[in-house]
């Protein structure tokens, strides 16, 4: 039975993005795609020469592998966020991007569950975890979650995509061939009677409950994996609550690059505005001042105190070898966010166009000169080695800072009149954040334990990360990416029925639980 | 329905199936029991009607014509023995010759640049002096590696030792990273073998041969002490600065034929333990390296001044 469409313009440019490709996407999915299997070509490499193709040894035994499985976990976080704390908490705008997150879920839990199994050195016996399981291994307790979570979070995607799979199936003027059957199969014979709708309802209304703290555990015994040892650096009370505050933070950052991705490329500008940007960056940066302050409870409380095993690693972070990727996480990857999500709002920046000095070509041209003046200087001066603040207190690292510092002033009037550059900038600098933050948490802990590390083998004695290892992380990355486009180009990246409903939603659930009284 | 069909084709099927497989099952046991029973069958009669027991047979099996009756092979993860290694390690004696590591890596077949007994420089402070101090691993009593392993490849024994089964780790490398005393190595490679090595059939209480992608480490050499003799290391120390011995018989030994109580030797010459306030109860004890009499080293690490 042929009907005449009953999608409104803006769901014309939606459905347009799912059945219309352009060379560009081809192009880019054939890059991923590409990306995707040099990784598994490098994981082959992996295989026949065992893990002695990565740069781990015995000192660091974790690196990029673990790394990007929290950093992958951590991201997942942000389906339980938006669909569930926002669901429940009745926030309307989350509707259009709602399902976005969703799919940065699956996509990311996929990719996140695959790493611990490139990093074993037996994945001949990766079903040993099923045959012989300890329940006293926290391993065991991610396997047990991480399961639970990526079954509970498909469930979560699929159930609000029914009533969109059934307007798909009877768009049969468009919609026809494979994709039409696919959707018929998937809609579950969605016909939109009230007892439908009233079971969806309650379905959706239990997993919001049920997905809360199933997401909650997921990160919190991921950190425990770490938080479960003795080792310095590692071994804090705080762990959970920083972990699943670190994931909540880089999982709604990665939520608002992918709805700028996706307004661009799929012409969304209809149903993602400014507000879901300005809504969503709050979200962003709430959780973004509560992470820096869980920072300094950590690091404060260890150097406050200097105990003396823990000295080594904090030395390591904030002085030493560490120390440009300490501060790049924590100035660049957590306070200049914070500050490009609040500054453009301030009405005063429009002032600082007036000033000659803070007008951006001439000031980025000064820094440029000064900046490559003073890499001059101190390579060609004492390199410093060993354990000392002294790199902190030079006037070089001030004055770069400054400069820099002065940079960010200078866009600021610019960045007001495109907030939503702003914010995609802020939210993608704590994208990559979380993932040297992870790296910072496992590679310099591994190389402080409490015995010195005396090794005449000096290679054993740091960590170098391989191609091999380099490789598979950009393949999981181009994988992850390449799942997430071809969910968009499967189902509709926006959940349309969603965003038509007028009624709040638990309107409905309510209409059906009168329903059920009155029968 | 008809009333008469009281065996329906389903549960017919279901019955001949069961039937079948209880046949099959049967003849197997029958089998099995004939092959276990064999020559001996005649002399069971004798043994069936009860065994017997007292003081002397405790925890012994004693058939009636008074013969004990050997028990299945113990499995290397249950230790039969009533027993309780302990080691300690005298770090006046020590003058950091490395003849422990020797010793380990010659009898261990370990594969090269691990070093299951490791012998460190320390320094407790800027003022204390430099000392040797060998690490083996501690066999602790509350040991991290054990608690984390998700698959239950690292075990603690009754009789103390830590072991690894290199047939079932699959390589997460969780226990290196929850052991503090950085006694484990992996195999990140396959490992050099010799043809010596590859004729030994897999021990895991030798972790010979040795295997890629699972980790190895110090076992206390379980055969030796078995046999009444000392681990390859303290045998191998000519400083006579390993004692070894049973916890429960309170003695221990060193290579030079000394016998010491162990509860007076930890208790007067100051004995502790790495690490302690961890809570790891390690089984090896450490005596304080006063007034010794050897070369120090000249360098030395120190905790929180670590690659030293």
């Amino acid at each position: 039975m042929e009907t005449p469409s009953r999608f409104q313009p803006q769901e014309r440019t939606l459905l347009r993005s799912l059945l219309h490709s352009g060379l560009p996407f081809y192009l880019w999915v054939a890059g991923l795609g590409g990306l995707f299997l040099w990784g598994i070509r490098a994981y082959t490499v992996q295989l026949q020469e065992g893990l002695a193709a990565t740069g781990m040894r015995d000192y660091v035994s974790w690196g990029l592998y673990i790394t990007n499985f929290v950093f992958f976990i951590g991201i997942s976080h942000v389906g339980a966020l938006m669909s569930a704390i926002l669901r429940i908490s009745g926030a309307a705008w989350r509707r259009p991007v709602t399902r976005m997150a969703e799919a940065i879920t699956f996509s990311s839990l996929f990719f996140g569950a695959l790493m611990p199994i490139v990093d074993l050195g037996r994945p001949d016996r990766i079903l040993h975890l099923l045959f012989f399981p300890r329940i006293q291994s926290p391993i065991v307790w991610d396997f047990v979650c991480i399961f639970t979570y990526l079954i509970g979070s498909t469930i979560f995607l699929y159930l609000p995509m029914i009533p969109d799979l059934a307007l798909l199936r009877d768009e049969r003027s468009q919609v026809r061939g494979w994709r039409h059957k696919l959707y018929s199969i998937l809609a579950l014979g969605w016909r939109g009677t009230p007892d439908q709708r009233g079971s969806l309802e309650r379905a959706m209304s239990l997993m919001a409950v049920l997905i809360i703290p199933i997401a909650v555990s997921v990160h919190t015994v991921v950190s425990w994996i770490f938080g479960m040892t003795l080792r310095p650096g590692w071994n804090s009370t705080i762990f959970g609550p920083y972990f699943v505050m670190g994931a909540l933070v880089s999982g709604a950052a990665s939520v608002v690059v992918a709805m700028a991705a996706f307004r661009r490329f799929y012409h969304l500008e209809e149903y993602i505005t400014l507000k879901h940007f300005r809504n969503m960056a709050l979200l962003v940066l709430a959780l973004d001042l509560i992470y820096i302050y869980f920072n300094i409870a950590e690091y404060l409380t260890v150097g406050y105190k200097m105990e003396e095993a823990e000295r080594g690693l904090l030395y390591t972070l904030v002085g030493g070898e560490y120390a440009l990727a300490f501060w790049l996480v924590q100035i660049g990857g957590l306070l200049l966010p914070a500050l490009l999500f609040i500054l453009p709002e301030v009405g005063a920046v429009e002032r600082i166009r007036r000033v000659p000095l803070l007008r951006p070509r001439p000031l980025a041209a000064a820094a440029s000169i000064s900046l490559a003046a003073m890499v001059l200087l101190v390579t060609q001066g004492p390199t410093q080695t060993g354990v000392d603040f002294g790199s902190l207190g030079s006037s070089v690292s001030w004055a770069v800072a400054l400069l820099l510092a002065l940079l960010v002033i200078s866009t600021l009037p610019a960045l007001r009149a495109h907030r939503i550059l702003a914010y995609v900038l802020g939210a993608g600098l704590i994208v990559i954040q979380a993932w040297l933050k992870r790296y910072l948490i496992i590679v310099p802990t591994l190389l402080n334990p409490y015995l010195p590390i005396q090794d005449p083998r000096i290679e054993w004695t740091t960590y170098i990360p391989t191609w091999v290892e380099w490789s598979i992380t950009l393949g999981a990355m181009a994988g992850f990416a390449l799942l997430y486009t071809l969910f968009s180009k499967l189902f509709p990246i926006v959940s349309i029925w969603e965003t038509r409903e007028e009624e709040p939603v638990p309107a409905i659930a309510h209409q059906a639980r009168q329903r059920e009284v009155e029968a | 329905m008809p009333e008469r069909r009281t065996v329906s084709r389903r549960q017919f099927l279901k019955l001949s199936a069961l039937a079948a497989g209880a046949a099959a099952l049967g003849r197997g046991a029958l089998a099995r029991l004939g092959q276990t029973v064999g020559a001996t069958a005649a002399q069971i009669g004798a043994f069936l009607p009860a065994f017997r027991a007292d003081a002397q047979t405790l925890g012994r099996l004693i058939g009636q014509d008074g013969r004990e009756l050997q028990p299945v092979p113990p499995s290397p993860r249950s230790a039969p023995q009533r027993r309780k290694w302990v080691m300690v390690i005298d770090l006046a004696r020590c003058d950091g010759c490395g003849k422990c590591t020797e010793a380990c890596t010659a009898m261990h077949m370990v594969p090269f640049g691990q070093e299951w007994i490791k012998v460190y420089r320390m320094k407790d402070n800027a003022a204390a002096g430099a000392y040797w101090f060998p690490r083996p691993c501690m066999q602790c009593d509350n040991p991290p590696c054990v608690a984390v392993c998700p698959v239950d490849a690292t075990f603690k024994r009754e009789d103390g030792i830590v072991l690894i089964d290199q047939d079932r780790c699959i390589g997460c490398r969780y226990c290196m990273a929850a052991c503090p005393y950085s006694a484990r190595s992996f195999n990140w490679a396959e490992p050099p073998h010799t043809a010596a090595e590859l004729a030994r059939s897999y021990s895991m209480e030798l972790n010979i041969p040795h295997r890629k992608g699972v980790v190895e480490k110090c076992v206390f050499c379980p055969g030796l002490l078995r046999e009444g003799q000392l681990p390859a290391c303290a045998a191998g120390c000519p400083m006579g600065a390993i004692y070894v011995g049973d916890e429960l018989e309170d003695t221990v030994t060193n290579s030079w034929g000394e016998t010491a109580r162990f509860s007076e030797l930890v208790h007067l010459g100051g004995g502790y333990r790495y690490l302690e306030e961890l809570g790891t109860e390690p089984r090896v004890y450490y005596l304080p390296h006063r007034d010794h009499q050897y070369p120090m080293p000249e360098t030395a690490g120190q905790i929180g001044q670590q690659r030293g």
